[in-house]
């Protein structure tokens, strides 16, 4: 079983790269709800014989990231009819580098760290954090609000791979409230990108600089 | 079960607001279920209910030592609402009003989180609840403020919550079950994995200092203050501010009970004290009143997190700073809010002579800022100074020299910027607006509540109070 949620962990992690490197927002968005399918699954692999509530989290989970939040996402943008380039205010390349490096960083780091026997074998730490480091790059590098929200989402898959790691131990109502916590985030975020688009004609965030000291 | 209404009654209230057919009739649903609220949260102050070790909600010392003064803001801003939403009949109010119920309803949920997922999740669903809140006034201005908070608050929000699954993993490492309950993390304090609670609580103070608006992360309150309805504002800095401390002592508790006390009075040392160095020098800079209020509240938390880390003296007074802050940046904000709209600016170019403009508010403005700034006799002076005696009694004599410097360039900061707005001649723009808005009783009477309430702190602190603290401080960091 560990088999297969690793691959879909080093998958995702391969996701990462690639959201770094891409130019174009639709391939970005695409790539985000790619990862979320595929960390969705992970718990039906994870589990040998998993309570109906753990699969329902899960299959919300696949929902509302690889379709849900998306969609979304593609609407906001066409409503903006802004420019499908990206601008980034660190570079493609350097994003990668920088990405691969965390990402090597995490799977060596994760070994220094103490986990349980039955972690100690899984990508879930390394994933994870190599994740969260790929989501801030994003959230820090680039300036369009379609673009940092798809870090913010990245940053989150990554905690959410984290906290797969408690799933044994944790009450689902801590899982599902996770998940009743993004769906609220992205509902509240598409409400923002509509007010900002109508009040300024753009999702530019260095725009938004009137307020300053 | 009265602890539950204090969430259930807000919250129907919220539904009821929203189901509320009336626009001008709304508004003092707010009033009603505040006063509820607060005659439950002091009923239950006075008289506390047993609570169960195991339960993940309950009205337990700390929620006792802090949640009334939530509740009391919450009150007085309810009754300033009424008057300031009929004032504002253009815009819509039902969001508004369902909102700021909801909020109270989720603060008061969080305050009594007794379980760490709990917790999160309360904390959580205040900040989504508090941003309708903050663009209420519609303008490009309050957008892109909200926008900012969005981002920033919910970077924060993810970063508490892998602070919240690292802490999990420390307990589950030292072969905890899954009672994530605080009771349960700190009876298993010592067998906690020590590398998992300190990477935990350092995401756990990032996380929630973001939603306190300790400096570094504090960069999201001058935007949201200086944009949102003076109530929000109140609410914002007295209430959910007192949400994420509360959160972080709750936590802290547990990281101590691993063994590593030292390490987290440390941090909290640190990081309060360059709040405050941070809110002094943009004090003696800004030329915004409102923004001033923002850097002022980041200044308070600066002092909250850094008393917390005089020992137990030091946590009974941040304690009683909590209501001497709520209360005082009560009567500050709405007071400002009158100033604001009678002068239709913010700034000290465009702002002079407020005292002949609306001269009770601005009395009041002015009498507020000496109470922040720690004049006595309001009751900020006596905390303030309970804390700088814990710092020196604990040996912390250089904390406390930056302490009583930061205060010092903030009460310069402060009276500068103040003054340069009340006195002088009013300009012409202003001489029209206060024709237009005139100082009811309905917006001098709140403000002036507050300030009364702040005084009557620090002369005459209630006993209840004070055991209420004492209490708090036992459960928090048992007696040696």
């Amino acid at each position: 079983m560990s088999a297969y949620v690793n691959l879909l962990i080093g998958l995702a992690m391969g996701l990462n790269l690639l959201a770094l490197g891409s130019s174009r927002m639709p391939s970005v968005i695409r790539i985000v709800a790619a990862q979320g399918v595929a960390l969705g699954l992970v718990p039906f692999l994870m589990e040998e014989r998993f309570g109906w509530l753990v699969a329902l989290v899960a299959a919300g989970t696949v929902a509302v990231k690889g379709l849900v939040i998306p969609n979304l996402l593609h609407r906001a943008m066409r409503a903006t009819k802004i420019d499908r380039e990206i601008e980034p205010s660190i570079g493609f390349v350097a994003s990668m580098l920088l990405g691969a490096g965390g990402t090597m960083a995490a799977v060596d780091g994760a070994r220094l760290l103490p986990l349980l026997g039955e972690h100690a074998g899984t990508m879930l730490v390394p994933g994870a954090l190599a994740s969260i480091f790929t989501g801030f790059i994003l959230l820090i590098g680039r300036v369009t609000a379609i673009s940092q929200v798809c870090g913010y989402l990245i940053l989150d898959n990554g905690i959410y791979l984290f906290g797969l790691l408690l799933i044994h131990s944790t009450p689902l109502l801590v899982e599902s409230g996770i998940l009743l916590d993004l769906t609220v985030a992205v509902f509240v975020i598409g409400i923002i990108m509509d007010r900002i688009q109508r009040a300024f004609d753009s999702l530019d965030t260095r725009k938004l600089t009137v307020l300053r000291e | 079960m009265r602890e539950l209404l204090l969430i259930l009654v807000p919250v129907a209230g919220a539904a009821l607001a929203a189901a509320w057919p009336n626009e001008r009739t709304r508004p003092w649903l707010l009033p009603a279920v505040g006063l509820a609220h607060t005659a439950l949260a002091f009923w239950l102050l006075l008289r506390p209910p047993a609570v169960p070790a195991a339960a993940w909600l309950g009205f337990d010392q700390l929620a006792r030592a802090v949640l009334p003064v939530v509740s009391l803001l919450f009150l007085v801003c309810a009754a300033y609402a009424v008057p300031y939403l009929g004032l504002r009949a253009e815009r819509r109010n039902r969001v508004f009003v369902a909102s700021l119920l909801a909020v109270l309803g989720l603060m008061s949920a969080a305050h009594q989180a007794r379980h760490l997922g709990l917790l999160w999740i309360t904390t959580e669903a205040v900040t989504l609840a508090t941003v309708p809140l903050l663009h209420f006034n519609g303008t490009p201005r309050a957008f892109e403020a909200t926008w900012k908070y969005l981002l920033i608050g919910g970077t924060g929000i993810a970063l508490s919550l892998l602070g919240t699954f690292f802490l999990g993993y420390a307990y589950i490492y030292g072969g905890g079950s899954g009672d994530l309950t605080f009771v349960a993390l700190m009876a298993h304090g010592p067998a906690l994995s020590r590398p998992w609670v300190l990477a935990g609580w350092v995401l756990l103070l990032a996380g929630y200092g973001t939603k306190m608006g300790l400096a570094p992360m504090h960069t999201w309150k001058p935007d949201a203050y200086g944009e949102a309805p003076a109530i929000v504002g109140a609410m914002l800095a007295g209430g959910v501010t007192t949400v994420a401390f509360a959160a972080l002592l709750r936590v802290r508790a547990v990281v101590d009970s691993a063994g590593e006390a030292a390490v987290t009075g440390r941090t909290m040392l640190a990081i309060g004290l360059f709040s405050m160095l941070v809110a002094a020098l943009f004090l003696l800079g800004t030329r915004d009143f409102k923004r001033m209020l923002a850097y002022s509240s980041v200044e308070h938390m600066g002092i909250l997190a850094s008393g917390a880390a005089f020992g137990r003296a030091g946590l009974w007074a941040v304690l009683f700073h909590v209501w001497n802050n709520s209360l005082t940046k009560g009567a500050l904000f709405l007071s400002a809010g009158t100033i604001r709209r009678a002068a239709g600016a913010r700034t000290t170019d465009e702002v002079s002579g407020m005292l002949a403009v609306t001269p009770q508010s601005a009395a009041i403005f002015v009498a507020g800022t000496l109470a922040i700034s720690a004049c006595p006799p309001f009751g900020p002076f006596f905390s303030e100074l309970r804390v700088l005696r814990a710092a020196f009694e604990t040996g912390h004599g250089a904390g406390g020299g930056i302490f009583l410097a930061c205060l010092a360039f903030a009460f310069f900061g402060m009276t500068r910027l103040v003054l340069a707005i009340v006195d002088g001649r009013p300009r012409v723009s202003a001489r029209t607006g206060a024709r237009r808005i005139r100082e009811t009783a309905g917006v001098v009477l709140p403000p002036l509540v507050l300030l009364g309430l702040s005084l009557w702190l620090g002369l005459a602190t209630p006993a209840p109070l004070r055991e209420a603290w004492s209490a708090a401080v036992d459960q928090l960091s048992p007696a040696p």
